[in-house]
């Protein structure tokens, strides 16, 4: 392995970093917004661009010291991480110009978390793991809390925090525990010593803690009581940001933890993880259905997904190449809908004091503000799963995938939670085609670049609905590629 | 005929008949019917054209998911191109049905019955399962948008239950094919979604059982029978006029469609050891249905309980499994119609005219809306089965087949004629006959425009009921694959 490749295949990892520090010292230089704006965009744009470059150079794989191991497969999910940072770029500029004292270092946080995201993908052993968890979460206490004069910020940041910060420690405790059951820390050599009564207890005992905070970082009940809070709290496009790439970051690097570790051939570890899954589809569903709040309703809804890719978790234990293949395709799918909902919301909440969440606040929006309204309504059938959108898409691969598997409990549970989410979702499509009420003005317009923005998610969402098969092909591709 | 650029002329259709409301108000219902007289004169030239070899009209298939083996497969065969034709032609009935009913948003409105009517071209045409499926959800959004958009005054209500009905049920059968598709896999080493193909899977009986209740599940909730039929009164009801024309004369005949291209075909041995359960249904829902027509004050909701009736017979006649009992459960599909078709637009023409669907505030209006009168008249006579006019064709060979295979069940059927006279003439009494109501306004008689269409539906009626080998000629194709006894 000689230096030039390994150089090549880090390139996404050397040019965001690159361009975090350029953004930070054009701060200190001058305080502009459109500045700091372009500087962040041109990073990420850059930071795609090298995945292709880095590409060639990438092989079958390759590992980077022993704590991470570069492959086509985590250059899918860096594309995505890296693709949803730019929508949220995109349609944070006007939030951030019109809301925040302090701009430009929003922008650094964003950069930060990206960066922290991209080395989850890659990760195979626990201390890239934390470190991959943590420099995410870290920026995203300050992201949740920015806007400092408001209330509902602040308090979600702290909670965010406190909470985020005892599940870290619970995942370290659970490391150290593993760890001194099996004495490493490489994902790959994490079965126990055999023949020790004391070590198998440590690595059940570890990994109880490590998955507890786990299932808080994906939200998984019973660990998903900060969800909706922090949710509501935060402004909307970190939401969308929380929602996308701090939970697609860490089911990408607990999905290469139980390919690499064998996790799953303890059979009192897989029925927890599938009690969670089961509870988390069923639970997420049906609160979802007492909320008024669209923020909250999404929250609830994200409980559910979470769940239901739990399917895909338990395929990678045995069939990795589908499990995979399967969570990069609904995460896409689930990327680009949950993104749109949450810029719809920052777009329409434009110009006003609060923001728009309530399902009162967008009652005959279709008629109002036909573009952000249209893209609610696909994102929302999207999240549904109804065919013609992604997320019919996504949801089509959990069923096989599920069946492929034979877990007939969990896609009976997938059927039932879907049947409880239609209603939910219909009733914001509902509230959208209702006859208007109140005034027109109450409504943001919007900029240009945010609707667009929040346009392009909803044509994604439909023409990836259409004609999934080049995402299909890509995908199935790398993953052929790196060798699963 | 290329089924697709059908399809796609509907879709562009629905596009430019949004686009045109700019314009002109009225313009999106002329581009909607237009597309839909256009479609139908089509389809009545490939009728005449006929078929090629092996009694198909159309064929074509194309790439679309090779991951999983889907393909874009569309044929057209006999029963197809028939259901296809009633599609547009019904179509053209809804948009004149509710010419001047909608008033708002009206190219949003034509942009939704295109899309429903392109849906279902699509569903009565894919020979590909995931595509079917995807067709049958496609059919499912604009409907829902029909009823929660130009709805009456329960719509959240009503659009919600139909909406979750057909996806809960959908979902299943969702589970279903995947299901097919990966026990071929296991098998034959090849994941495809292909009609032909999934024919030849070699299924365990018990395992058939399950995956053919999936099917069968979902389309008799589409039927729908009892009991599962409790969406449909609610969503006729509360639908505008062309949304309930759509409904009962079309979107209904897709669950009876998947019957017999889908569950008949895809397991047939589990399906003839179900036959007692499947026309015990039937036989329910007749009795239950005109029990339940009967004892409605509401116009619409009679009619909607009337077809819970009729699609029982073709779940009986489905069920019989024999020549006669098929075709007769086809032609009450073509002829249930045209007759409830024309009843729901009987309704909404009262609607519009007396706001109002109570029959009690109706009362003697044939003195003030003779042609109405007449007009319903005949359609209620129809749909009560008198010789002659297409439903007392189709009913009557569903009770000749269906005694075929059990006496006491045809018997049974046999009584929900008689209760359909009852709730058929009685709806009649109530509204058009008896003393005129002095409450009534003034009320307009049919003109040209709605006379012109109704002319149409008794024209296919009598047509099917005085000459139905046209029909029946065109089940010769599916019928050997069903292995029934001829």
């Amino acid at each position: 392995m000689n230096t030039q490749t390994t150089l090549m295949a880090s390139l996404p990892y050397i040019v965001l970093a690159g361009g975090l520090l350029v953004v930070m010292l054009g701060i200190c230089v001058r305080r502009t917004h459109f500045v700091a704006w372009s500087l962040t965009m041109v990073t990420l744009v850059a930071t795609l661009a090298s995945h292709l470059l880095g590409y060639e150079a990438l092989g079958e794989g390759i590992s980077v010291t022993m704590l991470f191991h570069i492959d086509g497969v985590s250059y899918l999910f860096n594309s995505l991480f890296v693709l949803a940072a730019i929508c949220t770029a995109v349609i944070a500029y006007q939030y951030v110009d019109e809301k925040l004292r302090f701009r430009e270092e929003f922008y650094l946080l964003l950069l930060a978390a990206t960066f922290g995201s991209l080395t989850l993908p890659a990760a195979t052993h626990f201390v890239s793991l934390l470190l991959g968890l943590e420099i995410v979460s870290i920026s995203l206490y300050a992201m949740v809390a920015y806007p400092e004069k408001v209330r509902g910020p602040l308090e979600a940041g702290l909670k965010y925090m406190i909470l985020s910060v005892a599940s870290t420690s619970s995942i370290l405790f659970g490391m150290a525990l593993i760890y001194a059951a099996s004495g490493s820390m490489e994902f790959a050599q994490l079965t126990p010593v055999s023949g020790s009564a004391e070590g198998d207890v440590f690595y059940l005992l570890g990994h109880v803690f490590f998955w507890s905070g786990i299932a808080f970082k994906l939200s998984l009940v019973p660990f998903h009581i900060w969800t909706p809070d922090v949710y509501q709290g935060a402004p909307s496009i970190v939401t969308g940001f929380i929602a996308t790439v701090s939970k697609g970051g860490a089911f990408v690097v607990v999905m290469r933890y139980v390919m690499e570790s064998d996790v799953f051939s303890s059979e009192a570890i897989t029925q927890a993880i599938f009690l969670i899954a089961a509870i988390s589809m069923v639970v997420g569903n049906l609160l979802a259905l007492q909320q008024r709040n669209l923020k909250r309703l999404l929250a609830y809804s994200s409980i559910a997904h979470m769940g239901y890719l739990i399917i895909a978790l338990f395929l990678v234990a045995t069939q990795p190449s589908i499990g995979f293949e399967t969570a990069i395709v609904y995460l896409a799918g689930y990327f680009v809908m949950t993104l749109a909902a949450f810029g719809v919301i920052t777009v329409i909440s434009q110009g006003s004091d609060s923001e728009l969440a309530s399902i009162d606040d967008i009652q005959g929006l279709l008629w109002r503000r036909p573009i952000p309204a249209a893209t609610m309504v696909v994102s929302a059938l999207s999240l549904a799963g109804i065919p013609l959108t992604m997320g019919f898409i996504a949801k089509f691969y959990l069923f096989a995938a599920g069946i492929e598997g034979e877990m007939w409990t969990l896609v009976g549970l997938l059927v039932l939670g879907s049947a409880i989410g239609i209603f939910y979702y219909l009733r914001i499509i509902f509230a959208m085609t209702a006859k208007p009420e109140g005034e027109l003005d109450a409504v943001g317009r919007g900029s240009w670049a945010g609707i667009s923005a929040v346009a392009v998610l909803g044509i994604a969402t439909l023409a990836l609905g259409i004609y999934p098969t080049p995402l299909v092909d890509v995908v199935q591709n790398l993953v052929r590629v790196s060798g699963f | 005929m290329n089924v697709a650029l059908l399809i796609g002329l509907l879709l562009a259709a629905g596009l430019v008949a949004w686009g045109s409301e700019r314009f002109h108000k009225g313009l999106p219902n002329w581009v909607a019917l237009v597309s839909f007289l256009v479609a139908t004169l089509w389809i009545v030239v490939v009728w005449l054209n006929g078929p090629s070899e092996g009694g198909i009209y159309a064929s074509q298939s194309y790439d679309w998911i090779p991951r999983f083996g889907i393909s874009l497969t569309l044929r057209v065969d006999g029963l197809s191109l028939m259901l296809i034709g009633l599609t547009t032609l019904l179509g053209a009935v809804a948009v004149v049905s509710s010419w001047t009913e909608t008033q708002t948003r009206q190219g949003f409105f034509q942009f939704n019955i295109l899309w429903v009517m392109a849906g279902v071209v699509g569903v009565f045409s894919a020979f590909d399962l995931f595509l079917f499926f995807f067709f049958w959800e496609v059919m499912l959004i604009p409907m829902y948008f029909l009823i929660a958009i130009w709805g009456h005054e329960d719509k959240a209500y009503a659009s919600m239950k139909f909406f979750l009905f057909t996806q809960i049920s959908g979902l299943l059968m969702l589970v279903a094919i995947v299901a097919l598709v990966w026990v071929h896999y296991d098998a034959h080493g090849i994941i495809t979604f292909d009609y032909d193909t999934l024919l030849e899977t070699e299924l365990d009986s018990s395992v058939a059982r399950l995956l053919m209740l999936g099917f069968f599940i979902a389309f008799i909730t589409k039927l729908p029978s009892v009991p599962v039929h409790t969406w449909l009164p609610d969503a006729h009801t509360q639908a505008p006029t062309a949304g309930s024309v759509i409904l009962a004369g079309i979107l209904l005949k897709t669950g009876a469609y998947g019957l017999i291209r889908f569950v008949i075909t895809l397991f047939p041995e589990a399906s003839q050891e179900f036959w007692v359960y499947g026309m015990g249904l039937g036989v329910i829902s007749i009795l239950y249905g005109g029990y339940m027509a009967y004892s409605q004050s509401d116009f619409k909701r009679l009619v909607a309980y009337s077809s819970i009736a009729h699609m029982g017979f073709v779940l009986v006649g489905v069920y019989s499994f024999n020549e006669l009992g098929i075709q007769g459960a086809i032609v009450t599909m073509i002829a249930h119609g045209f007759s409830t078709a024309a009843l729901f637009m009987m309704a909404g023409a009262l609607q519009e005219r007396l706001h109002t669907r109570e029959m009690s505030k109706m009362g003697g209006l044939w003195v003030r809306a003779p042609r109405m009168g007449a007009v319903t008249m005949f359609f209620v006579i129809a749909s009560v089965g008198m010789p002659g006019l297409g439903n007392f064709i189709g009913e009557f060979l569903v009770l000749l087949g269906a005694f075929q295979k059990n006496v006491l069940l045809t018997v049974l059927a046999a009584i929900g004629i008689v209760v359909a006279a009852v709730y058929g003439l009685s709806l009649m009494q109530r509204s058009f006959q008896g003393t005129p109501n002095p409450d009534v306004p003034e009320m307009k008689d049919f003109a040209f425009r709605e006379m012109s269409v109704m002319v149409v539906l008794m024209a296919g009626l009598v047509w099917v009921g005085v000459y139905p080998q046209h029909v029946l000629g065109m089940t010769d194709a599916i019928l050997p694959l069903l292995g029934v006894v001829p």
